[in-house]
């Protein structure tokens, strides 16, 4: 069977800018959560969000580029660009070979909101200006990629929800894999203006502990009372071993598991059994046991429901071998549609530095996590195997194992 | 609306906007061949005339304006 490995990767987050600045933050276990002022004005439950600034592009990208790039697409234009550059293809390889995208993003609500709200005002479409449709798929980020980077493999988004990133990596494994592809470019986007996450918001499901931003995320605490929405986006060269070996490109890791589920069940609540079934695929797809892996990077989003559902999954799995578990949303909040593929790119990072970012503000477990050894402070530890939990409205479950290169 | 404004008006926006090259902006300029501006640049041009000068641009008068003179021309023609 052919190998999948990681030779480049990219982040933009509310952690940092970079891989370098995420490693950082990650370490110390800073938060990256603020408020918006702007979700008071529009009437948000909750003004609490990642903070991501835009980067600013005019000088790295041409006119015609930026006008189609919504605002999550510019966040995969940084990451991705990162992502490239470390794992050393450049315009003139991408233009000699084969390189397909697959991208997890699920909205760009800012570009339809404000499309609708021009057409409004002025009575007539022609208004919405050239960028609007680019903006306003679903499709922008893997459509404004492939057409800056110029790419010639696959090249279409993946809108699965929350695990939409994760899906994205696992599909470019079975592209690889499959012999259909030697490289595509995987990754998530999430939007993070006020104007993507009102719905969100209106169904409860985010923290109202304002009190403290970066105290509010709260994965698998007693005390937790939602989510905190967040974003950017975050890229991971996906390629065949022997075609990085022969390219003599960096490897960062090997994608050796892919597991997935659906639950049948309800729209917004999870499932322990559907998340427990695609944690044990992905641990079959890779041929290890639960208890060769080294770190689990846990979905954990700090919701009542969500946590408890796979605290159970992970209890009934995990718990003989004690091990160690962190969500990183307590310092990110839920990058959603992103989410499975940053957490990818955190894990690598502590994979590569040795050591577990912590579940910031795990102060108290509750019935469910009690049983779970849950790493509230950075720790020092040898990663050589981990498993990488995303879970999405719909049902919809996704995991991922990688390995550390020796 | 004298030609000179008009003129200084539509240069500004086509160098801050569509970031066409000031140097290209002679009045002799083939709109698509010399000026680069294509189906997609035209869309946003409309919108900023309108805001600008006030009016729509209909793609069927705009049949015979092939350079940038004659853009002037057009849009003097149609504000004054």
């Amino acid at each position: 069977m052919r190998r999948v490995v990681i030779t480049g990767m990219g982040i933009y987050s509310c952690l940092g800018k970079n891989l370098d600045e995420v490693r950082q933050s990650l370490y110390a276990g800073k938060s990256g959560i603020g408020i918006d002022p702007m979700r008071k004005e529009y009437g948000y439950r909750s003004p609490l969000t990642g903070i991501v600034e835009r980067p600013a592009l005019k000088g790295l990208l041409d006119r015609r580029s930026r006008v189609c790039l919504a605002e999550e697409g510019e966040y995969a234009y940084m990451s991705t660009a990162e992502a490239l550059r470390n794992a050393k293809v450049d315009m003139d390889y991408l233009e000699k070979n084969e390189v397909g995208v697959l991208f997890g993003n699920d909205s760009s609500a800012k570009a339809v909101i404000e499309a609708h709200t021009t057409a409004m005002q002025y009575k007539d479409t022609q208004m919405m200006g050239s960028g609007a449709i680019f903006q306003s798929m679903n499709s922008t980020v893997t459509m404004n990629l492939s057409t800056i980077f110029k790419l010639r493999g696959i090249n279409m988004t993946i809108s699965a929800a929350c695990a939409s990133g994760s899906h994205a990596i696992g599909l470019g494994l079975m592209f690889i894999r499959n012999g259909l592809q030697d490289m595509v470019i995987c990754g998530g986007a999430q939007e993070t203006h006020y104007l993507s996450m009102g719905s969100f918001d209106g169904i409860g499901a985010f923290s109202v502990r304002v009190d403290d931003p970066t105290k509010a995320s709260r994965p698998f605490d007693r005390d937790r009372d939602g989510l905190v929405p967040g974003g950017g986006a975050a890229t991971v060269i996906l390629e065949e071993y022997e075609h990085a070996v022969k390219r003599g490109a960096p490897i960062i890791a090997e994608v050796v598991g892919y597991g997935f589920s659906s639950n049948g069940a309800n729209i917004s609540q999870p499932s322990d059994m559907g998340s427990g079934i695609a944690m044990e695929r992905a641990l079959k797809d890779a041929g290890v046991l639960a208890s060769d892996i080294d770190y689990i990077n846990a979905h954990a989003t700090s919701t009542l429901q969500g946590d408890a559902f796979e605290a159970m999954a992970l209890d009934h799995l995990f718990t003989p071998y004690h091990t160690p578990i962190s969500s990183t949303k307590s310092m990110t909040g839920h990058e959603c549609w992103m989410a499975g593929a940053s957490e990818i790119v955190y894990s690598n990072l502590m994979m590569l530095n040795s050591f577990i970012a912590p579940n910031i503000n795990f102060e108290n477990p509750d019935e469910y996590s009690k049983n779970l050894n849950i790493v509230s402070k950075t720790q020092e530890k040898n990663i050589d195997l981990y498993l990488s939990n995303s879970f999405g409205f719909g049902g919809t479950n996704s995991a991922l194992v990688i390995k550390k290169i020796k | 609306m004298q030609r000179e404004e008009i003129i200084k008006t539509v240069n500004h926006f086509l160098v801050e906007e569509i970031e066409i090259e000031e140097n290209l902006l002679k009045e002799d300029a083939l709109l698509k061949e010399g000026l680069g501006i294509d189906s997609l640049d035209f869309v946003d041009i409309v919108v900023i005339v309108e805001k600008n000068f006030g009016f729509k641009i209909k793609p069927e008068e705009m049949k015979d304006v092939k350079t940038l003179g004659q853009f002037y021309d057009y849009i003097a023609e149609k504000v004054n």
